[in-house]
């Protein structure tokens, strides 16, 4: 079975940006086939059942309705183009939502190719370490698993439902939801143990207990979640429509009322010629849903369910999924980001940096006895020690004493000596060299490295007496952040001795210090979550810029520290991958998981991250943020058009009745009804103009609130006063050349 | 001196003092009412009305509570007109008709002070005294005690109380409004106000006819009528009558009572939510708009065009001589940027233009700088809605002063905007459908003018008349005394209904990425969007009125 990505690779300047981009917030672009594909969708939302939603299109709705009665019972040139772009206008709205929905559409397709219908094989009566026999296998549909049930899935079966590991190691290829080719490995107990239905097993056997309960797997809330299918309005947006309903409803009472004051004054002006516009009836229909639909704010309330739907698409789009609108407005207004120092602020893991010898040892003396400590270690700072020794002091790997192979040529068995917990160090025991005839020649020598308290304890026991200098030496390199490695030996008949300290060093991921600094001027706050102990921790947060950190950091803290941080009235975003992060991130205001995290770090968080990227928490926050600042810049826009309409129709409607008003008409536009007709089309026209910024997003550069509202206040506001007396005037130089309409 | 010159002088000269007194005054505003002691005569008032004073009121009880007292003092105002005719010092006049004792009434409650009877040929001395100019005490500590209940909304956190009612509305009486009331009296007795009980001399004038010339505590009432944005005169002729308004002086002086606490509420705003800036920057939106007003008008005025105007070097129509037309300008556009109402010439007469002025200054809302209270609880509520377009631009749900403005915020802060336009609307067209506009003395744009000024007068609790217009028929008295209620008190019930979910939030910090709402890009914004939804609203109504007149 081949599943392609759900996301396509980025395209069109879309860097699935790092820090290295600059993080700068881009969206999708706009293909012109999408509209061609999105027009029988707009269409379907004509039903006024469905734009029950979206209030001030379905005024526009019933006006266009109305319209369209005048127009049939009088048929003018005039009355059948105001009602053909009143309908437009309803049908461009449409097209804005239905473009934003389709984007979705097209990544549920490909993730439905995932879900298609497996058969598990489904085991009962199984329990850890059960013999084959002791239970039952039995082939059911991957539809009726429920919460609690056990299965077997094995090399090239697709993983029936969502669940965790409970025996077994296996490589899964996830790239059904992640759209990572590279096989990742789920083992039973630990934070690897969560699997997804729709991914495949590629190699091994895994038990797995299913956690989800039917049509309610991680793929199916993903396909929910980019259908846009059960979609709630956000808080913001929520409190947007409630203002634009009060203008809407504010401007309906001036258009409304304004008919008897109209007939006041056209009885008043009896000798005043009746217009397309008014007449003694008062301002004719037309006019009237004209100027109604001008007014009230259809630019924003056409976009504005685009602009979420896309909002949540620019995450999918980096692979985030936001398991509510909520979360991705919320990341917006995040004031403190808790990060955690690996693989976020630093490369995953710590490097040797140097060999500090004590006094009467050379650094290269140190160097060899550290790499020969380390010649077993197989965690990635050991492999730094060998690296660095070799690199520096030219020492070649598997080099032991006196240049004499490794191994060869001794009078006994050497032993590595592994790293465990308890220990704490790790080292070698060399047995002495061989003389000719195979007796030992020379002590036996045993080589320690670690901790510094375990090494320091280890030379104690072996009758040496660790010098104050290794102490300062350790300190130092505390103090400056490094992590201190102690490096000893014994010689069998002498006191063991210390022969220097590795360093150890945190390396901060290049480009993070901008990042900070960015997010400061944003007005965010970044506290640096490490195990480490305080000295070391304060090193790395002040190297990588962080405002804070928290140093010793058990989950305990973590919730402690959020809860704090909440109790200020700061919204809180972190990541988290294990068990043990999940009472955090459930408390967290924005919790991103990461994917390959637990099931319980998932279900706690409102963000999962399917590349499992921590650096993304700060695309995030810019995301929400350029979220709600469309939201803003093109309600701005949308008022501010209406002062050009009103210099547009007022002076159409009312300078055949007193001349004077004519002096409002400061577009000079050449009749009554091609300036209505003008506002009328460019209402419409604006809203397929914007479509593509609504999707995109307006451009997001992270600085300060003064900044950005200076900027998309002239852009937006004197942009949106200034707009629409250009586009009028076009359009009426265009309407006036149409005969039967001037 | 020009008439140029003198005007300039005039409005130059009331700035410094507002000036002078904002820091001082405002200080001492904001001890009265977030002080905790209480004086003896309190605790006895206390006592005597049984209120707990150390209690505080959730934002549905301090709401229950204004209705409850005003509701009371509506029936007791009404009861007193119509029982003038028994009581004591009437005068010889009858009761006053039910339609206009009940828009009296509601007018006075309102803190509207629109007047559709002439008060010294319908009201005696102690309905004068103990009716009307006890409301103009009241009613105008009922609309501070409103915006420092809104104030507290926004100054506390995680809680539902908001004060006491009753304490705020006592406190405001006594330690603000009567002590200022009794040293302005005086004052204005020092400038020819005249004060007594008696009930009219009778003189034979020039052209040998006999007139009747009414006393009475004018200068007391006066006193209230300008420090609380009353408006409502003694006389019919209002400020413009020589027993209320003497000279040019007393005008003065008079418009500094007028302005003093409008001026100086920010201040408190400021104080009680630790942000001085942030009192500083609303009450630099009031002192903007109010200037452009205030110059705009008396351009219209001095410029004006016409025959009779050009003739005499201004629009004199109207205008009292010993004012001029400069401080006539200012006084009609100071008292319709408040909620005051008073007049000193007649707004019917000014030039189209000029006559625009103050019924767009009313349709602004009154909030440059507004009624004592409603003014600062409507600039805040403008604010609230600018902060929630404003702040979505820098990318963060909407803050103001610490508080989020949310679903629930935004409701209550677009009904409160809804109310009154709706009213002034639906209040005109209704005039014009019924064929009501008839009592208007104009045809045309001015009658159209005259229609559209009573109902924003009314609905935006002003008072302030433009003449050229009969109210007092029952159609009339009705539908403006509702318009008055609705335009009160449905406001302030939102007003405290967003103190409510205000009080209740936690207060967010201030960081890099939140909107500063104390620089002048905010200041300009918020007098600008104050301005385009007024304009928005009303401009179709205006192209029928004074810009097909005044064009």
């Amino acid at each position: 079975m081949t599943v392609s990505p759900v996301v396509p690779a980025p395209s069109g300047g879309l860097p699935s940006s790092g820090p290295a981009s600059g993080g700068r917030v881009g969206g999708g672009l706009l293909d012109p086939r999408q509209l061609v594909r999105a027009l029988p969708d707009a269409f379907r939302k004509l039903n006024p059942v469905t734009l029950w939603r979206n209030p001030v299109m379905l005024i526009v709705e019933v006006g266009a309705v109305f319209t369209t009665g005048l127009a049939v019972a009088d048929p003018t040139g005039f009355a059948w183009a105001i009602t053909v772009w009143l309908w437009l206008t309803v049908l461009f709205a449409n097209l804005a939502e239905a473009v934003a929905e389709g984007r979705g559409k097209a990544q549920a397709a490909t993730l439905r190719q995932a879900k298609r219908d497996t058969v598990a094989t489904r085991l009962t009566g199984w329990s850890p370490g059960a013999r084959p026999g002791a239970y039952r296998e039995e082939a059911v549909a991957a539809a009726e698993l429920r919460h609690g049930d056990v299965v077997l899935v094995e090399a090239g079966q697709v993983i029936p439902g969502d669940g965790d590991v409970v025996e077994g190691i296996a490589s899964v290829d996830e790239s059904a939801i992640t759209g990572e080719s590279a096989p990742v490995i789920r083992e039973s107990g630990g934070d690897r143990s969560a699997v997804t239905g729709g991914t495949k097993v590629l190699s091994d056997r895994i038990v797995v207990r299913i956690t989800q309960q039917p049509g309610q797997s991680f793929i199916d809330r993903m396909i929910g979640l980019v259908e846009g299918a059960n979609r709630q309005k956000t808080p913001n947006e929520i409190a947007l429509n409630i203002l634009l309903a009060a203008l809407t409803v504010i401007f309906l009472m001036a258009v409304v009322t304004l008919q008897p004051l109209a007939i006041f004054s056209k009885g008043f002006q009896g000798a005043a010629p009746d217009t397309a516009a008014i007449n003694s009836d008062g301002v004719t229909g037309i006019v009237l849903v004209s100027l109604l639909v001008c007014l009230i704010p259809t630019t924003i309330g056409a976009l504005l369910s685009a602009i979420g739907i896309a909002g949540m698409d620019r995450l999918v789009q980096r692979n985030v999924l936001a398991m509510s609108g909520r979360a991705v407005e919320a990341a917006g207004d995040v004031n403190t980001l808790l990060l955690d120092k690996t693989g976020t602020i630093t490369l995953g893991n710590r490097q040797a940096a140097e060999f500090v010898p004590v006094d009467g040892v050379t650094a290269e003396q140190v160097a060899d006895a550290a790499q020969l400590a380390s010649l077993a270690d197989e965690t990635p700072e050991g492999r730094s020690v060998v690296v660095l020794a070799k690199n520096a002091y030219g020492l070649r790997e598997r080099s032991g004493l006196a240049g004499s192979d490794f191994g060869a040529g001794r009078s006994g068995e050497d032993r590595n000596v592994p790293f465990t917990a308890q220990t704490r160090m790790s080292g070698v025991d060399l047995a002495p060299e061989a003389t000719v005839d195979g007796g030992p020649s020379g002590a036996a020598r045993r080589v320690r490295k670690g901790a510094a308290a375990a090494v320091m304890k280890w030379v104690r026991d072996n009758g040496g007496h660790p010098t104050d200098q290794v102490g300062d030496i350790v300190d130092g390199i505390s103090g400056g952040g490094g992590t201190p490695l102690v490096v000893a030996e014994h010689l069998d008949g002498e006191p063991a001795r210390t022969l220097g300290v590795i360093h150890l060093k945190d390396v901060v991921k290049s480009g993070m210090r901008e990042r900070f600094d960015e997010m400061r001027r944003m007005g965010i706050r970044t506290v640096m979550i490490t195990g480490d102990n305080p000295r070391t921790a304060k090193a790395i947060a002040d190297e990588a810029g962080v405002d804070d950190f928290l140093a010793e950091a058990t989950p305990e803290d973590k919730l402690a520290l959020i809860r704090r941080e909440q109790e200020g009235g700061r919204l809180v975003a972190m990541t988290g991958d294990g068990t043990n992060d999940a009472p955090a991130l459930a408390q967290a205001d924005v919790g991103v998981a990461m994917n390959t995290g637990t099931t319980a770090a998932k279900e706690a968080g409102n963000m999962v991250d399917l590349d499992s990227d921590p650096t993304k928490l700060i695309e995030i926050v810019e995301i929400g943020k350029q979220l709600l600042i469309t939201r803003g810049a093109l309600t701005t826009f949308s008022i501010a058009n209406d002062i050009a309409k009103y210099f547009a129709i007022i002076p159409a409607m009312f300078a055949g009745i007193y001349p004077s008003l004519d002096a409002l008409n400061i577009m000079r536009l050449s009749s009554p009804e091609s300036a209505i007709l003008a506002a009328v089309v460019f209402n419409a026209i604006v809203i397929v103009v914007l479509i593509p910024l609504a999707l995109r997003g307006v451009r997001y550069r992270p600085s300060s609130a003064s900044t950005l509202l200076t900027r998309n206040l002239w852009l937006y506001g004197l942009g949106g006063i200034v707009a629409p007396f250009v586009g009028i005037k076009i359009l009426d130089l265009l309407i006036s050349l149409i005969p039967g309409i001037s | 001196m020009s008439t140029t010159t003198a005007g300039i002088i005039l409005v130059a000269s009331l700035a410094v003092v507002l000036t002078a007194v904002y820091k001082p005054f405002g200080d001492y505003l904001y001890r009265v009412v977030a002080g905790t002691r209480h004086s003896r005569v309190e605790r006895g008032i206390y006592r005597l009305i049984g209120v707990d004073a150390k209690a505080e009121q959730s934002w549905g009880t301090y709401a229950r509570s204004v209705l409850a007292f005003s509701l009371i003092s509506l029936l007791f105002l009404y009861a007193f007109l119509r029982l003038q005719d028994r009581l004591w010092l009437s005068l010889g006049f009858d009761a006053v008709p039910d339609h206009i004792a009940w828009n009296t009434a509601v007018s006075f409650v309102t803190n509207t002070n629109w007047q559709a009877y002439s008060g010294e040929s319908t009201m005696g001395h102690l309905v004068q005294m103990a009716g009307l100019a006890v409301q103009n005490f009241v009613s105008a500590a009922v609309g501070i005690a409103v915006a420092v209940a809104l104030v507290r909304g926004f100054a506390r956190s995680r809680t539902d109380q908001l004060g006491n009612f009753w304490v705020d509305l006592v406190r405001i009486a006594l330690r603000v409004l009567l002590p200022i009331a009794v040293l302005g009296t005086i004052v204005l007795m020092i400038g020819g106000v005249v004060q007594n009980l008696s009930g009219g001399t009778d003189v034979t004038t020039v052209a040998g006819g006999t007139q009747t010339i009414t006393g009475g505590p004018v200068a007391s009432q006066e006193v209230i009528k300008e420090l609380g944005t009353n408006g409502g005169g003694f006389y019919n002729a209002n400020s413009s009558h020589p027993f209320e308004n003497p000279t040019t002086w007393t005008n003065w002086f008079e418009l500094l009572l007028i302005l003093v606490i409008p001026f100086s509420l920010p201040r408190v705003f400021g104080r009680m939510v630790g942000q001085n800036r942030q009192g500083y920057a609303i009450v630099a939106v009031m002192a903007i708009l109010a200037i452009v007003s205030v110059t705009l008008t008396n351009v219209f005025e001095l410029t004006g065009d016409g025959a009779v105007p050009q003739a005499v070097g201004a629009a004199m129509e109207g205008k009292e001589a010993r004012f001029g037309v400069s401080n006539s300008a200012t006084f009609a556009a100071v008292t319709t940027l408040t909620s005051t109402g008073a007049v000193n010439s007649f707004h019917d007469s000014f030039t189209p233009l000029g006559g625009m002025m103050p019924l767009v200054n009313m349709m602004l809302g009154e909030v440059a700088p507004g009624g004592v209270g409603a003014g600062l609880y409507g600039m805040l509520i403008l604010a609230v809605i600018t902060v929630f377009v404003a702040g979505l631009m820098v990318g963060r749900t909407p803050e103001y002063v610490g508080k989020k403005i949310g679903a629930r915020e935004i409701k209550f802060a677009s009904l409160y905007f809804l109310i009154t336009p709706m009213l002034v609307l639906i209040g005109t067209a209704a005039a014009f459908a019924t064929g009501n506009n008839s009592t208007a003395l104009n045809v045309g744009p001015h009658g159209l003018t005259e229609v559209l000024y009573a109902f924003t007068s009314a609905s935006n609790n002003n008072g302030s008349a433009f003449a050229g217009i009969t109210v007092n028929t029952p159609w009339w008295d009705t539908a403006l005394g509702l318009c008055m209620l609705l335009g009160r008190f449905l406001p302030i019930i939102f007003v405290l209904g967003l103190a409510g979910a205000l009080a209740r939030q936690r207060p967010v910090p201030a960081s890099a990425g939140t909107l500063p709402t104390h620089r002048p890009l905010f200041v300009g914004m918020l007098a600008g969007v104050t301005v385009i939804l007024v304009a928005l609203t009303f401009l179709p109504a205006l192209a029928l009125g004074p810009l097909a007149e005044g064009l």
